[in-house]
């Protein structure tokens, strides 16, 4: 059997805690019963372990467990949040809306979607190290402005925005905040209870429980409304109808419980992992970290490897389970869109790779890594014509590059001489 | 992204990597690309007094097809006249390497660093017997 790749992915998705896996497992066979139902014992069991979780769930984010809503994940809640409460608030205090570039794309097609609907926004550019520049979000606000969405930790650079500074200045201003915070659950402390945010997204499969379910918190206190998006019978207090999906929502609820349990000790261990990945590979030269390093979550890394190309890096890291600054599925590679927000050139873009360290990784995982980033950094660097120039002193930026259709243009009067 | 055999050998296996000195007079080099396109490939000739290329090496910043596409391209270009080589086309590259549509970018890439490379060796060399010429009498 060919050898798994080292998973360093975990910030794209965790595999579920087997304690997660085993509380599920009853509610999908014999403990199945619907939770609305009332009129027997299938369904007060059931109605019960959707309740557990709920103060599972709440336990972890200081709210109460009535401000929590079920939903089928962070990118059902950014779009519950975003269009349900523009949609309420909209028409009475006004159709403008302030996010951010390197907001998820959940939060970005929903904002664009609303736009389409005749809103306006505006998309902040974060600064160099990723994170809200508050003088410009004071700027950017206005009277009809009706909503301000910004995630607690961003997916691909791992920085922690200051929500609290900018969650009291939507306060002061009467405007609804909402937070994505699908990536900050169980890696940073979150107090509802305190932080003057409205509405906050969580999804369960970035904290070692299943795919397919969230949360979305709704305060109470001030108590925020929101438009239902989805339609029916009525369920999680007309937020959001569906038959609740019990094992989903049990799976979430305990690995929520383990992550408050465990956080602290956990992330100290993550920490040190992430750290010794960063110690070795920072001494590869033109090694850039992407991000702040300070106002980080402690286990994200983003570096960015200068005179090599993004897709045959990620080609030649197949042993790593790891994502890329440059997604090639289409035509034309594209840069990320978050490196680009932080200003980094297309080049450092493309050959980024997002660690991100996890429950089960270990220390020989780590050196494994660093190991093979090096040599394979080290033979692209040979192959590379841009080393060689970066090696001899010059400065690339001021090549003119001769695109291909220029140089066949060339070869071809020269030909005809 | 799945590659096929031949560019995975070539991307494992890259034959020719490395350079000549752009300054010797035998020497054809080939610079194409862009580094904001993400595809940059130096191709070097060496040609014999006779006309023939007998060395060819590459340098390549780019994907995997790009690199296998330039390192295809130096086995090629050995034993070929310059003639010959202006006849190799990005299409056979591209079926050599059985690139997916996305890819045939870095088989005309290709191409047009073989046209470069020899269009430099032709204008270092032009020059140069243009001088010598002069002495003779016209044709
Ligand atoms: C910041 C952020 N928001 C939203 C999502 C979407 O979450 P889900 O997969 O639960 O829909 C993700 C995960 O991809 C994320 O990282």
């Amino acid at each position: 059997m060919e050898r798994q790749p080292v998973y360093l992915d975990y910030s794209a998705t965790t595999p579920v805690d087997p304690r997660v896996a085993e509380k599920m497992i009853p509610y999908l066979t014999q403990l199945f019963g619907n939770p609305a139902s009332r009129s027997h014992a299938y369904g007060w069991d059931a109605e019960k372990a959707v309740d557990t979780a709920r103060e599972q769930v709440a336990a972890l984010v200081n709210c109460d467990p009535k401000e929590l809503v079920w939903t089928s994940g962070a990118t059902e809640s950014n779009n519950l949040a975003i269009k349900g409460a523009a949609n309420f608030y909209g028409p009475a205090k006004g159709k403008h809306m302030i996010t951010v570039k390197t907001e998820h794309k959940a939060v970005l097609d929903t904002v664009r979607e609303l736009e389409r609907q005749g809103f306006s926004a505006t998309y902040l550019s974060p600064m160099e190290n990723g994170l809200v520049n508050l003088d410009e979000l004071k700027a950017a606000i206005r009277p009809d402005t009706v909503l301000v969405s910004v995630m607690l930790v961003n997916n691909e650079i791992g920085v922690i925005q200051d929500v609290v500074a900018i969650g009291n200045l939507c306060r002061e201003k009467g405007i609804i905040f909402h937070v994505d915070a699908a990536q900050a659950t169980g890696k940073v402390d979150i107090d509802l209870a305190k932080l003057p945010v409205d509405l906050m997204s969580f999804s369960a499969h970035k904290t070692y429980g299943p795919k397919g379910i969230g949360a979305l918190y709704v305060s109470r206190k001030p108590r925020v409304r929101l438009e239902a998006q989805m339609h029916g019978g009525g369920h999680e207090r007309g937020f959001r109808s569906g038959t609740l999906p019990v094992h989903q929502i049990v799976g979430m609820g305990e690995a929520f419980r383990i992550a408050k349990e465990e956080m602290a000790e956990e992330n100290a261990r993550i920490r040190a992992l992430r750290d010794r990945l960063w110690a070795g590979l920072s001494g590869i030269e033109e090694a850039y970290l992407n991000g702040d390093l300070e106002q980080r979550v402690p286990h994200n890394l983003n570096v960015s490897f200068n005179f090599v190309e993004g897709e045959s890096l990620m080609m030649a890291v197949k042993d790593l389970a790891v994502s890329s600054g440059s997604a090639c599925t289409s035509a034309s590679l594209e840069p990320s869109y978050v490196l680009k927000a932080i200003g980094r050139e297309d080049e450092l873009a493309h050959s980024s790779i997002r660690f991100s360290v996890g429950r089960y990784t270990t220390e020989q995982d780590i050196d494994f890594a660093i190991n093979l980033i090096k040599s394979k950094v080290g033979i692209l660097r040979d192959l590379s014509p841009l080393w060689d120039m970066f090696k001899a002193g010059i400065d690339l930026s001021t090549v003119s590059w001769v695109h291909g259709t220029e140089s066949h243009r060339e070869a071809e009067t020269a030909a005809a001489h | 992204m799945a590659y096929s055999d031949k560019v995975l050998d070539h991307y494992e296996n890259p034959r020719n990597v490395g350079s000549f000195d752009q300054e010797d007079q035998d020497v054809g080099t080939g610079m194409v690309g862009a580094p904001a396109c993400g595809d940059v490939m130096k191709l070097q000739i060496k040609v014999s007094d006779d006309g023939v290329i007998e060395d060819a090496k590459f340098k390549t910043y780019g994907c995997g097809s790009a690199i296998a596409s330039s390192s295809l391209v130096t086995e090629m270009l050995k034993g070929k006249t310059l003639d010959q080589a202006l006849d190799i086309k990005n299409t056979h590259i591209a079926e050599e390497l059985a690139l997916p549509p996305v890819k045939i970018h870095c088989s005309v890439l290709a191409e047009d660093a073989i046209r470069a490379a020899i269009t430099d060796y032709r204008s270092k060399n032009e020059t140069e017997t243009a001088g010598y010429d002069a002495c003779k009498p016209a044709a």
